[in-house]
């Protein structure tokens, strides 16, 4: 493929095992309905959750953001895998909605699990790819030999303006990685990019709610990036569709990626697992991290995934991934599993919602 | 709080750093420096070693706040319980992701990474421990 050999590759060309080490992820307990949304709106909240696939979403409480978020899906990859934070050499944390402007999500995480002050920390961003950057990162830093273990974090808490119509989609929730060489529960074999500069949504410095290019969002944008990355990396692995047990996309709402994955020839089957915004809406950064998280929950052993992230403005990760035995060695009943939170929460009114999400101006608030 | 306070906090605070006595055993959080357990023997003074609380305990007693506490507004009516920890500890913390009627002393429970507080719209955000049930709810949603 003409200018695809320098872009990253892994795997064939280093002959290193790197994989996902551990995995945990964090979804908040509450929930809204597109239905409740068009509600307030005087919009057919039915008829767009239909149009998205989206069933509901879920809503961060009052005291989560995305540094909890991280902490505490990190927390859980820690007690799955058994691994001493002490050890990490990085964290990094992809998201679009770190708290502060200036001063780092990564910081604080890393705190938080007892990982300082050995560790080199940074936020990454790239709208909803943030995370799949990062694992790139960690698999350079690993394979390199320059960390034993790293850490690679999509997490966010985005929100839509009210009424528009990523209100009915953007939600909370993350994802962490611990990325390294040994007890690898799932190798990653490969990872290809494709990124070019595409103005499809965008938020300005100390603007609240991001904009977006309408329509323009679909074909350009997504569905191009996706499904160009997804050929590069089965190019570069010689691999089809078929050759795959599970995909998993990123997943904006529940309509994409199921498209993308038609357009590339994946069967149902193949997404059954990767595919979770229905139920929890688009955790952006987290998105196709929990997706991934969720084929992991269920996988078996030598069972190979694909994974294809998408962030805008724009550009799109994917990896080839295999599991190995150790993920049967792996305690997977630590921390909540995805279907979990897939099946159960706590609905809210729009009401209830715009207290949480800052929407109502209190006392003292300009 | 002054920001340097905090910070100055935050290893107790983000991770239940606590201290153990090396003579009797007993953990204390937040962590002290002599065991008044052990203080007839002065000995042991100096001898208390840092620990770190595995974050899991059960509700020891509880009550359910109503009139909020300046920054808690948005999240009346809230449980403020105390929480025995499993090495032996109690202390003061917010429940969190449990109604408050489904609170029960006995209760086992887990710590939470959250926001405390933040100071106003521009100033430092607090973070550290609350507490939330251990099996999480099976709360069916339609
Ligand atoms: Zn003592």
């Amino acid at each position: 493929m003409s200018g695809g050999l320098s872009a990253p590759t892994l795997g064939k060309h280093s002959g290193e095992t790197v994989g996902i080490v551990s995995y945990g992820t964090y979804i908040p307990r509450f929930r809204i309905t597109p239905d409740e949304i068009g509600r307030v709106w005087g919009a057919d909240g039915v008829g767009m959750g239909k149009n998205l696939n989206i069933v509901r979403k879920s809503v961060p409480a009052p005291d989560e953001d995305t540094i909890t978020i991280s902490t505490e899906a990190l927390r859980v990859a820690i007690a799955r895998g058994g691994v001493d934070p002490k050890d990490f050499g990085a964290v990094y944390v992809g998201s679009e909605s770190h708290p502060y402007a200036v001063k780092p999500t990564a910081t604080v995480v890393a705190q938080a699990v007892g990982s300082t002050p050995d560790i080199t920390a940074a936020d990454f961003e790239f709208a909803c790819k943030a995370g799949t950057a990062a694992i790139q990162t960690c698999i350079g830093l690993v394979a390199s030999g320059m960390v034993r273990y790293g850490v690679a974090i999509g997490s966010d808490t985005s929100q839509g303006a009210p009424g528009d119509a990523l209100e009915y989609s953007a939600s909370a929730g993350g994802a962490a990685y611990i990325i390294g060489r040994e007890n690898v529960i799932a190798r990653i074999d490969g990872t290809a990019s494709f990124t070019t500069d595409t103005p499809d949504f965008w938020r300005r410095e100390g603007q609240r709610y991001p904009t977006h290019a309408g329509r323009f969002t679909g074909e350009p944008a997504y569905f191009r990036h996706v499904t160009e990355c997804a050929k590069r990396i089965m190019h570069r692995m010689s691999t089809k569709p078929e050759d795959y047990q599970h995909v998993v996309f990123h997943q904006p709402n529940g309509k994409f990626p199921q498209r993308a994955g038609k357009l590339l020839g994946f069967s149902e089957e193949q997404m059954k697992y990767g595919l979770v915004t229905p139920w929890i809406g688009n955790t952006y950064s987290g998105a196709a991290l929990i997706g991934l998280a969720n084929v992991l929950d269920h996988a078996r052993p030598s069972e190979r995934v694909l994974v294809v992230g998408y962030g805008s403005g724009a550009g799109s990760d994917a990896f080839d991934i295999t599991v190995t035995d150790a993920i049967t060695q792996l305690d997977r009943s630590v921390g909540t599993p995805v279907e979990h939170s897939l099946q159960n929460g706590v609905n809210l009114t729009y009401a209830v919602y715009a207290k949480f999400r800052g929407k109502i101006r209190l006392p003292g608030e300009d | 709080m002054s920001v340097a306070r905090f910070w100055r906090e935050t290893l107790r605070r983000y991770n239940l750093g606590g201290s153990k006595c090396t003579e009797c055993g007993k953990v204390y959080f937040p962590p002290r420096s002599v065991c008044p357990h052990c203080t007839t023997h002065r000995k042991t003074m100096g001898r208390l070693e840092p620990v770190q609380l595995s974050g899991e305990g059960e509700v020891f007693s509880y009550s359910v706040v109503h009139e909020a506490a300046d920054g808690f507004e948005m999240q009346v009516p809230y449980v403020l319980a105390l929480v025995r920890m499993k090495e032996g500890p109690i202390l003061t913390a917010q429940l969190v992701d449990v109604d408050p009627k489904d609170v029960a002393i006995g209760m086992p429970v887990k710590a939470a990474f959250r926001k405390l507080k933040a100071e106003g719209a521009g100033g430092v955000i607090h973070y550290g421990y609350k507490f939330a049930p251990v099996l999480s709810p099976t709360e069916k949603v339609g």
